[in-house]
């Protein structure tokens, strides 16, 4: 006989990391989504009763406080995850891997919305709802990015062989983030250029900047929620199961 | 204030149907986003409760690492 209760300490060590993860992001999730909706919130009413018509665009600039914050999201949640990915491929550290898989997601729904809203805001301004040009393409590649990833890991059984292939998928892949970032000066686009940066005086009014950066800070808080419910249930499906491995195959 | 009535404020200019096209897909995407999201941690929960409960009624076959093999 050995003694029954002799390495459940060890085991709770070995699991620390997702373990600590989970405690810790289910502290922090009521505050993430209390500050998602009152950011989001603020933002909403200063673009629809505070910021003006636009003198040039009407009332159809008003897409602008969902399109830019969510091609931003869409690029850096790309880079976030590649980055995860990386870590837990190259130092088989578990959490890694589960935040690049928790991520994904909500990359691709901010991806998506960017397409769609880049299209209802092309119709009345461009004419068109779809070109392909540089900055579009390249977004709309990024979805098929995020899409290759989460079909990529769901497709492999070997959780270690899938987060490593997704992670190789990712990498790579995160060379078309700065393609889209600076389409708009490499190339000649119908898209506009960057509507804000760091050297240049803004090209909008206050306001409308307000908004804009607003609804920026609720798709983080928003991000860091959703994607934390996401991390935290997928720690529980793959300890639950490594637990349950370990000790029936031993 | 830039809107004289509701129903101006629904025109949005004319552009309701792109501006509202836009906010309405985005409120049903992040609704459809969280919903998944929960129910999936929900279950992820249920099935380590199951799990829990089932070694619980059977001690003998929740077998430690390094033990003997039966």
């Amino acid at each position: 006989m050995v003694e029954p209760r002799a390495e459940p300490r060890l085991r709770l060590f070995t699991f620390a990391a997702p373990m600590r993860f989970h405690a810790l992001a289910g502290a922090a999730l009521p505050w993430l989504w209390a500050l998602a909706a009152i950011l989001g919130v603020a933002s909403l009413y200063i673009g629809f009763f505070v910021a003006p018509t636009d003198a040039t665009q009407g009332d159809s600039y008003r897409i602008i406080f969902i399109h830019v914050p969510a091609a931003w999201m869409s690029m850096l949640l790309y880079l976030v995850m590649a980055f995860w990915a990386a870590i837990g491929w190259a130092f088989n550290a578990r959490m890694g891997s589960m935040m690049a898989r928790a991520i994904a997601p909500t990359g691709a729904m901010f991806t998506f919305l960017a397409l769609w809203t880049g299209a209802l805001w092309g119709k009345p301004t461009w004419g068109t709802w779809w070109v392909w040009d540089a900055r579009l393409t390249s977004e709309l590649i990024l979805f098929f990015l995020y899409i290759a990833y989460i079909a990529l890991v769901n497709a492999i059984d070997d959780v270690k062989r899938a987060d490593a292939a997704g992670a190789l998928l990712a990498v790579v892949g995160a060379v078309n983030v700065p393609v889209i970032y600076f389409s708009v000066r490499w190339w000649n686009t119908l898209h506009q250029g960057a509507t804000i940066s760091l050297t240049a005086a803004p090209k909008m009014a206050q306001t409308m900047l307000t908004a804009m950066l607003l609804a920026t800070l609720a798709c983080w808080a928003y991000a860091f929620a959703v994607i934390f419910v996401r991390a935290r249930a997928i720690v529980l499906e793959r300890e639950r199961h490594r637990h349950w491995v370990t000790e029936a195959a031993s | 204030m830039n809107w004289a009535s509701a129903s101006e404020f629904f025109a949005m200019g004319g552009y309701g149907l792109y501006v509202w096209g836009s906010y309405g897909l985005m409120a049903i995407v992040l609704a459809v986003e969280i919903a998944l999201t929960l129910r999936r941690h929900r279950q992820a929960q249920a099935a380590v409760a199951a799990l829990n409960l089932h070694n619980l009624l059977n001690p003998q076959t929740e077998r430690q690492p390094g033990s003997s093999p039966p």
